[in-house]
Order: C-alpha cells, then sequence, then structure tokens
C-alpha cells in the first residue's frame, strides 16, 4: 500500500473563495440594506433644503398633534393587541401542555396561521362580520338590542391584530411550558403547593422567557405593519403616517424619515427590552430521560368547559378566513348577516384579469427565497466552517434586517436609488427587481436561522472525510454539504417564498405601475372599493391556497428527505 | 459542610411509622411493582437498594403521591394516605435532579413550602434561617441555584424539604450528581442530620455501599418486586437468594448435585469436588453453592475444610489482599488471599487445592 501523501498543516488562512464570498455578500447588504437604511437615519437627522444636521424634524414631531397622537396610537395598539393575544393563547398553551387533550393537534396547526394569510386580507371580512353593520351585530342588535363596537377604529386594528399574531405567543409559550421539567411541578406539590397558586408561582414564571420572546415578536409586527391599518382606514398611526407623508407630500418631506427613524428605534427597543428581561432565564430544566410536566386527565365537565372554549377561539380565529371565502361567493353582502346570493363570477374575474397579479407573484416569490438561500447558505458556511475576516459582521448585519420595517425600507429604496436612472430613463427605484430585494432583504434574517440549523446538522467529520480522501473545499461543498443541506435549505426557501408572497408594505411604496405588481398588491387595490371586494376577496383565497399548497409540499418533501437521510445522521 | 448540632429551631413530631401493603403498579401493560410489602419502623434510616429501572423512584413516588396505584395501601403514622394528593401529605421528598427553582433565590426555595402553609411571616423566616443554618448554607441564602455548586444545590434542597417540618423524608438518590469525595462526605452528613431530627426516612440508590454505610435496613429490590429486606450484615451473611448474594458483594456461584442422605448428605461440585452439607442446613431442590471469595483459603487447608482442586487462571494483586481467579470445571471461581510482606504468588496455570469450611458455604436455589 502507498504511503499517504503528508500534506503540511497550514493555519487555516482564508482562500481567495472565501474572500470573494465576503466581499460580494457584503457588497449586496451595503448596497440594499446599509445604504437605504442608513439614508433613511441620515435624511431625518438633516435639515430640508440645506442639509445640515440637526434634530429640529423630531421636535417637528412631536410638537404635531396629529403625530404626537400617532405615536401614543401605534403604542396602544401594540399593547394592546399583545394583551389580547396573550388572552387567547394562555388558555390554548396551558390545554395543550398540561392536560391530556385530543384538540392538541389542531392547536398546534393554528401556528401556521400567520404564516399563509396577512392579517389586512382578513380585515374586510371581518367588518363584514363584526363590524357596525356586520353579521355578529346585526344578530346582537336583532336579539338584544345592543352593538359591540368590535371594528370601531383602533378597536379594529386590535382585533384584527391580535387574532392574526396570537400564534407567536401560542408556539413560544408552550415550548417554554414543554421544557418545564415535571420535577418543577411535583416539588411544589410536595412542599404543599397546587392549583391556581402553583401555576401562578412555578410553572408560569419558568414557562416566563418563552412569553416573553412571543409577545415582543407580536408587539413589533404590530408595531411595524402598515396595510391593516390603511385597509381598515385609521390613519393615525405612524406606520401608515410614514406612508402617507411620503406618497402624498413627497420623498423631500423630512417626516416620513423621522417616523421610520421612530419605528426602527422602537423595533429595537423591544427587542432589546425582552432580550434582557430574558438574560441568565434559560429555564429549560428538562432531564434527560425525565418527563415534562405531568399531563392531568380532563373531568367530563372540565372537558365540556375546555372544548368549548377551543371551539370559540377556533371560530374568532378562523373568521376571517370564512368570512373571506363567504365573500369571495357572495353577490352582495351588506345589512345582512349572510351574502344574499352565491356566485363563482369573482374567481372568473380574477383569473381572466388578474393572472399577472398570480405569476408576478410567483416569480417574486421565488427569485426573493432562491436570494435568501443562496446568501444565508453562504454565510452561515462562513460563519460556522471558516475563520475569514468580517463572517461575523455580515451575521450581523443580516440578522439587523428584523429590525427594518418594511415601509421603512421601502422609503429607503425609494429615496436612494429614485436619482439613479436607467439608460432610458427609468429610476432604478421603480424597476419591479427593486421589490424582489426589498422582499429578499426583509426575509434574510429567517432563511440565514434555517440554513443554520441545516448546517449544524452536517457533522463537521462528514466534510474532513471527504478532505482526507482528497476532495477539494469546492468540490466538499458540492459534494457533501450542499446534498445534505438540502431540506434545511428548501425550508428556508419555503419561509422566505411564502411569507415574501403575501408581503405587502415594502411593495406598496415600490411598486408603480399595475403590471409589475404582486397579489398582496393587488389584493388592497381591490379591497378598498367596495365593488372590488368580490374579486379581492378571490384573490386573497387563491393566496391563501397557493401558500397553503407550498408550505404543505416543502414540509412533505423535507421529512421524505429526513428520513432517507435518517441513518446518515 | 457542618451539620449545625445546635440547631433545635427545627422540631420534629413522633416519628411515623410506614406500613405498606400489597401495592401493584401497571404502566400500561409493565407491571412496575409487584406485590409490595414493606413495615418501616419510626425514625428508621432505610433504604430502597436495586439495579436501575427496578421500580424504586416509582415506589418513592406512590409514597409521595405522584403514581396513583389503584391496588394496596400505603398508611404513615396510622394515616392510610393513598387518596391523599400530594400537597396534603406533609412528606419531604428531595428530587433525584433537586429540582430547585431557577427564578427563586436560594432563600425563596426553602421558604415557598412554608408560604403555602400560610405561616406568619416572622415563623417563616425562622424557619428558613434555621433550615439554612443546619445545611451550613445561610451566607448563601440570596443567590440563585444556578450560581451554587452541586452539592450546595443538593443541600438547599434538602434545606428546602425538611423547612416545612415533614412527616417522613424520602431522598431519591440523593448523592448521584456528586462527585466521589463528595458522597462520601455528604451521606455522613445525611445519617448525623436524620439521627438528630429522628425522621423516618427512605433513601434510594442502587449503590450497594452508600446503602450500607448509612442505613439501618435495606430492602433490596429487583425488577419490581422486593427480594429481601434486612440489615446490612444481615443480607451479606444470609442473602435469601442468588441475586441479593450477587447485588451485595462479590458471591462465588457453583452448580452440582446432592448425593447421600439424612446426616450424610454432600454437595458434588460439577468438575469435581465434594462438600459436606451441615446438618440441619435446608438445601432446596436445584440449589447452588455459594461462598463469598474471602472464605475460602488457597493452598492450605484449616481445620474442618474441605478441598477443592483447581487451576490458577489470573491473578489481581490488590494490596492487602491478592485476588486469584480459580478454575473449577467450567466455572471460575474467585479468592482473596491476604497478603504478607514476602509472601510469593502463585502463578496462572499452576494446579491449586481451595479450601472451604462448609460452615461459611451456602446453598441458594434461585
Ligand atoms: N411514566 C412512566 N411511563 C412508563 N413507564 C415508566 C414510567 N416511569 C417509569 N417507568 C418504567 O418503570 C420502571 C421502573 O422505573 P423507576 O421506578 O424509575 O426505576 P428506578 O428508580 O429503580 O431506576 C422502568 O422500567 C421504567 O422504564
Ligand atoms: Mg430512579
Amino acid at each position: 500500500m502507498a504511503l499517504v501523501a503528508s500534506v503540511p498543516i497550514r493555519p487555516a488562512a482564508a482562500r481567495p473563495g472565501q474572500i470573494l464570498a465576503v466581499s460580494v455578500i457584503a457588497l449586496f447588504l451595503a448596497i440594499f440594506l446599509v445604504i437605504p437604511a442608513g439614508t433613511v437615519i441620515y435624511t431625518a437627522f438633516t435639515e430640508k433644503g440645506t442639509g445640515a444636521l440637526t434634530i429640529v424634524n423630531f421636535i417637528d414631531f412631536f410638537n404635531t398633534d396629529l403625530f404626537r397622537r400617532s405615536f401614543f396610537n401605534s403604542v396602544y395598539v401594540s399593547g394592546m393587541s399583545v394583551v389580547w393575544a396573550s388572552a387567547i393563547a394562555l388558555p390554548l398553551a396551558v390545554l395543550t401542555t398540561r392536560f391530556d387533550f385530543r384538540g392538541s393537534l389542531i392547536i398546534q396547526t393554528l401556528g401556521f396561521v400567520p404564516l399563509i394569510m396577512p392579517p389586512f386580507v382578513g380585515a374586510v371580512a371581518m367588518q363584514l362580520l363584526f363590524g357596525r353593520n356586520g353579521t355578529v351585530n346585526l344578530l346582537l342588535n336583532d336579539w338584544f338590542g345592543i352593538r359591540v363596537p368590535f371594528m370601531e377604529g383602533l378597536n379594529g386594528v386590535i382585533f384584527v391584530q391580535s387574532l392574526h399574531y396570537f400564534p407567536f405567543i401560542l408556539i413560544n409559550l408552550s415550548t417554554s411550558l414543554r421544557n418545564i421539567d415535571r420535577s418543577m411541578e411535583e416539588a411544589a406539590q410536595n412542599l404543599g403547593s397546587s392549583g391556581f397558586r402553583l401555576f401562578r408561582r412555578i410553572v408560569f414564571p419558568l414557562a416566563m422567557p418563552g412569553y416573553l420572546a412571543g409577545a415582543s415578536l407580536v408587539f413589533v409586527k404590530v408595531f411595524d405593519d402598515l396595510a391593516t391599518p390603511l385597509l381598515l382606514n385609521v390613519k393615525d398611526m405612524l406606520a401608515p403616517q410614514a406612508y402617507l407623508r411620503v406618497t402624498s407630500v413627497g420623498l423631500t418631506d423630512p417626516m416620513g424619515y423621522v417616523i421610520s427613524v421612530i419605528l426602527i428605534a422602537v423595533s429595537i427597543f423591544a427587542m432589546w427590552l425582552s432580550a434582557v428581561a430574558m438574560r441568565g432565564k434559560d429555564y429549560s430544566t428538562v432531564q434527560r430521560g425525565g418527563g415534562g410536566l405531568s399531563r392531568r386527565k380532563l373531568s367530563r365537565g372540565e372537558s365540556v368547559i375546555a372544548y368549548g372554549v377551543v371551539a370559540l377561539i377556533l371560530l374568532l380565529v378562523l373568521s376571517p378566513h370564512i368570512g373571506l371565502l363567504l365573500l369571495s361567493f357572495a353577490t352582495v353582502w351588506s345589512f345582512s348577516p349572510l351574502p344574499d346570493a352565491y356566485t363563482v363570477a369573482h374567481y372568473g374575474r380574477v383569473f381572466g384579469e388578474s393572472s399577472l397579479y398570480i405569476k408576478n407573484t410567483l416569480i417574486y416569490a421565488s427569485l426573493a427565497g432562491l436570494i435568501d438561500v443562496v446568501i444565508g447558505g453562504a454565510i452561515a458556511y462562513l460563519v460556522l466552517r471558516t475563520k475569514v475576516v468580517g463572517r461575523r459582521w455580515l451575521d450581523w448585519a443580516a440578522t439587523a434586517a428584523l429590525a427594518i420595517p418594511g415601509v421603512v425600507l421601502g422609503i429607503g429604496y425609494l429615496r436612494t436609488f429614485y436619482g439613479i436612472t436607467l439608460p432610458d430613463g427609468t429610476p432604478l427605484a421603480t424597476l419591479w427587481v427593486t421589490v424582489v430585494l426589498a422582499l429578499a432583504i426583509r426575509r434574510l434574517p429567517y432563511a440565514l436561522r434555517a440554513c443554520y440549523a441545516a448546517l449544524q446538522q452536517v457533522s463537521e467529520s462528514l466534510e474532513e472525510a471527504a478532505e482526507n480522501l482528497g476532495a477539494t473545499k469546492q468540490r466538499t461543498i458540492r459534494r457533501i454539504v450542499l446534498p445534505l443541506m438540502t431540506g434545511g435549505l428548501l425550508a428556508g426557501f419555503v419561509t422566505s417564498f411564502s411569507t415574501a408572497a403575501v408581503e405587502l408594505s415594502a411593495t406598496l411604496m415600490l411598486i408603480q405601475s399595475n403590471s409589475d405588481a404582486p397579489i398582496a398588491y393587488g389584493l388592497y387595490v381591490f379591497m378598498q372599493s367596495p365593488a372590488g371586494r368580490g374579486p379581492g376577496a378571490a384573490l386573497g383565497v387563491i393566496a391563501v391556497i397557493m401558500v397553503a399548497l407550498c408550505t404543505l409540499l416543502s414540509h412533505y418533501v423535507i421529512e421524505r428527505r429526513q428520513k432517507a437521510l435518517g441513518t446518515a445522521k | 459542610m457542618t451539620v449545625n448540632i445546635n440547631s433545635a429551631a427545627l422540631a420534629a413530631g413522633p416519628a411515623k411509622a410506614i406500613s405498606i401493603s400489597d401495592v401493584n403498579l401497571y404502566y400500561g401493560a409493565l407491571h412496575v411493582l409487584k406485590d409490595i410489602n414493606l413495615e418501616i419502623q419510626p425514625g428508621e434510616f432505610f433504604a430502597f437498594l436495586g439495579p436501575s429501572g427496578c421500580g424504586k423512584t416509582t415506589l418513592l413516588r406512590l409514597i409521595a403521591g405522584f403514581n396513583n396505584a389503584r391496588q394496596g395501601k400505603v398508611v404513615i403514622g396510622g394515616q392510610d394516605v393513598l387518596d391523599m394528593p400530594p400537597w396534603k401529605r406533609d412528606i419531604g421528598m428531595v428530587f433525584q435532579s433537586y429540582a430547585l427553582w431557577p427564578h427563586m433565590t436560594v432563600a425563596a426555595n426553602v421558604a415557598f413550602g412554608l408560604e403555602e402553609r400560610r405561616l406568619p411571616r416572622a415563623e417563616v423566616e425562622r424557619r428558613v434561617k434555621a433550615a439554612l443554618e443546619l445545611v451550613g448554607l445561610k451566607h448563601l441564602a440570596d443567590r440563585r441555584p444556578s450560581q451554587l455548586s452541586g452539592g450546595q444545590q443538593q443541600r438547599v434542597a434538602l434545606a428546602r424539604t425538611i423547612a416545612i417540618e415533614p412527616k417522613v423524608l424520602l431522598l431519591d438518590e440523593p448523592l448521584s450528581n456528586l462527585d466521589a469525595k463528595m458522597r462520601v462526605d455528604v451521606r455522613r452528613e445525611l445519617r448525623e442530620l436524620q439521627q438528630r431530627l429522628q425522621l423516618t426516612t427512605i433513601f434510594v440508590t442502587h449503590d450497594q455501599e452508600e446503602a450500607n454505610t448509612v442505613c439501618d435496613r435495606i430492602a433490596v429490590f429487583n425488577e419490581g418486586s422486593i427480594q429481601q429486606v434486612g440489615t446490612p450484615m444481615g443480607l451479606y451473611e444470609k442473602p435469601a437468594n442468588l441475586f441479593v448474594a450477587n447485588f451485595l458483594g462479590t458471591a462465588n456461584i457453583l452448580g452440582g448435585k446432592i448425593a447421600g442422605s439424612g446426616a450424610n448428605r454432600s454437595f458434588e461440585v460439577v468438575g469435581g469436588g465434594s462438600i459436606p452439607i451441615p446438618s440441619g442446613t435446608d438445601v432446596p431442590a436445584g440449589a447452588k453453592l455459594v461462598f463469598r471469595p474471602q472464605y475460602a483459603t488457597i493452598g492450605s487447608l484449616e481445620p474442618g475444610a474441605v478441598a477443592l482442586e483447581g487451576i490458577i487462571a489470573h491473578r489481581e494483586f490488590l494490596g492487602a489482599t491478592v485476588r486469584y481467579g480459580v478454575r473449577i470445571g467450567a466455572s471460575t471461581v474467585l479468592i482473596d488471599a491476604p497478603f504478607h510482606s514476602g509472601d510469593a504468588l502463585l502463578e496462572p496455570g499452576a494446579a491449586t487445592t481451595l479450601g472451604l469450611k462448609p460452615s461459611s458455604a451456602q446453598w441458594l436455589a434461585h
């Protein structure tokens, strides 16, 4: 047998390929994230006209009645959404983790609701169901002579948002609850505690980190959301104000930028606050071999109450979907609990006129997903497997996109790229490619997490074995790492795809012509006129089905791959 | 730690007896506890000893109220507790994982049970102080559990339990998360504490040395049933079956058959040799010969001993003794020979003679 030639061990110096990769990604993030966001912040601090640095814009902001009110409204709506979302999520989380409850699977499935339909799509349907002359109030009025202002003003936004975003709290809280070792609870029982006191003093505090993570996410999402308040005709909140200033007053008006800075600051502040509150509180206490919290059997009476509560919540949560479905088949639906008659004409119209929206959406969302997976995968590899300079900065910059709301990114692109024109004179900012890039940047942090997870599952020894057998770094990546990461990369692609497919806030600012518009934009346009509601709803149903199908399909594919690779772990 | 002997601040009522009768428990089809019957005396330090998975924890949790046995009876201090929920039982349990709540300080952990009993604030403070003093951790009252070492956490768990002045104390493998040196110290302290509080205590362990050194009596478990109950010495000297003989210490086991009858019975060892059976000894059918390594001599015969021929298979020098493996027929027995300075050791392969007194041998069927 021939002797293996010994390769001198070099310090892990960065290879040219790695440096190139870092540079390309850095350039991409700089142009499409850092510079636009920086421009927005810089503009907020400069004086209109002279360009001198100043904080006078902020003083103006807080001296204007409308802006002050918008600020407080945004804080109020986000806070109340957290409260109501908690009120829905808490009983569901407790029921599924602490009791033998057959409905658990249904409740867990609710976790996907925010993924497959943006809140604004359901908002119109909610008005028909819960509005002043909606189904519920008409019935309440008939039976009891009362009306409940579910959808009046800010209430409507709070109602729609908390129904939509409560799964974030449900998922995080359930995970936390499941990670509590049963001995934590039993020790308390052994010392004489039981029932609600036990929950208040031991179980809930231990689940606090998960609750806070979910709650802060809900707060930030609601605070940044543009489309829902706009569709419900609530204009005195921050995100709508930013949009209106830029689109109606113009790109040079400083107030849009000031509001953007405040949106970013509040996002960062909320995330920081929850991080501080959670510091040193990794309470995950499940022991090896030990079980999670013990599940109690429900007595007959308790079962009835539990199923009742779950059915009620489920009905509430699904009401936007139900409403949307009804609306998409309705001829006329107003001042009556249910539509007057049913038709499929809206679908015909949508397929005839609006197939362009669907095509655009598929193209934009796939491209955005692809960009995310390529960049996310590259960053994950550079961070986890190399020592090349600057890799941490890439990770940091890509993650920072979390703090940049869609409106802000849209404004940033307009400001940065409007002046740059193509040879034929069209501004760069109005090109459909810009929308794709904005979507890709917005979804990058999530795709990046998926890529990290995927790469962490590939043991380094598998790569070393390939190199040991003579494969170069590039060939090892291609033949070993990528095939093993496929499942994770696909998962990253799907999250990016399905959320990009229904994202509206950045799109709303950047789309200039109807022929470039994706579904979300089309929906928004349809939903603004009473006559457009029917086709709008039909389009919404199509979007929901499309996203749900893609998500299901990818779950199926990922699971099959995982099974096939099961032995290779 | 030093147990503070003067701390009389924690009282314990009169010690309670525990009586368990005809307990059976199933997890689905798995029969985890089989016909458990046990009487534990007031103030006794009692051990559940057995290999892991044999049901010790399950029985302990049953006493504390965490499993519902549909069959059987558990009586503590004259009171049937089986239908009582855990929080009404007043039984102190120290969990194997300690189960300290990470979101509370040491003092808050210890105060928890007292607060749940709605004791006046001053009384809570007094007892927390006393309990922490008792385990020597008063200076760490404001720390979080995550800032303590394993041994300190263990003591906090103990303090938390004894602060409520429980009727009985249950310890589930309390030493398993400590390092070897710490284990020896802590088990001695546990014993001192138990003696002073006169608390009926059940100590679960899979380590025979732990059980032997601290406990008054031991129940040996295997596969969900109690094999034998007795003092450490009693179990070692008179094991009831082969499992107990093997689990407590090292036992040599040789197969064979009974020859003769009446006063002339003897045991013909497979592979050669015959041991006269002392009169009055009960030898069940199919029984095997059992003896401890130090009860046989090697190379020489003491008066009254009978000879067994064998060949040295291997040897280990242990300092005070030399442990020889001697092949007799198809089996190998272990013999511990005392070592004296200047002794020559026997070499593997050499033929040798073992001397065994019939009075130090036993015959066990299973
Ligand atoms: N919650 C449970 N469900 C099903 N089987 C269990 C459960 N807890 C313990 N067992 C089984 O019961 C047997 C006894 O377990 P345990 O009492 O924990 O053993 P020990 O404490 O002696 O190691 C084991 O076979 C274990 O697998
Ligand atoms: Mg155990």
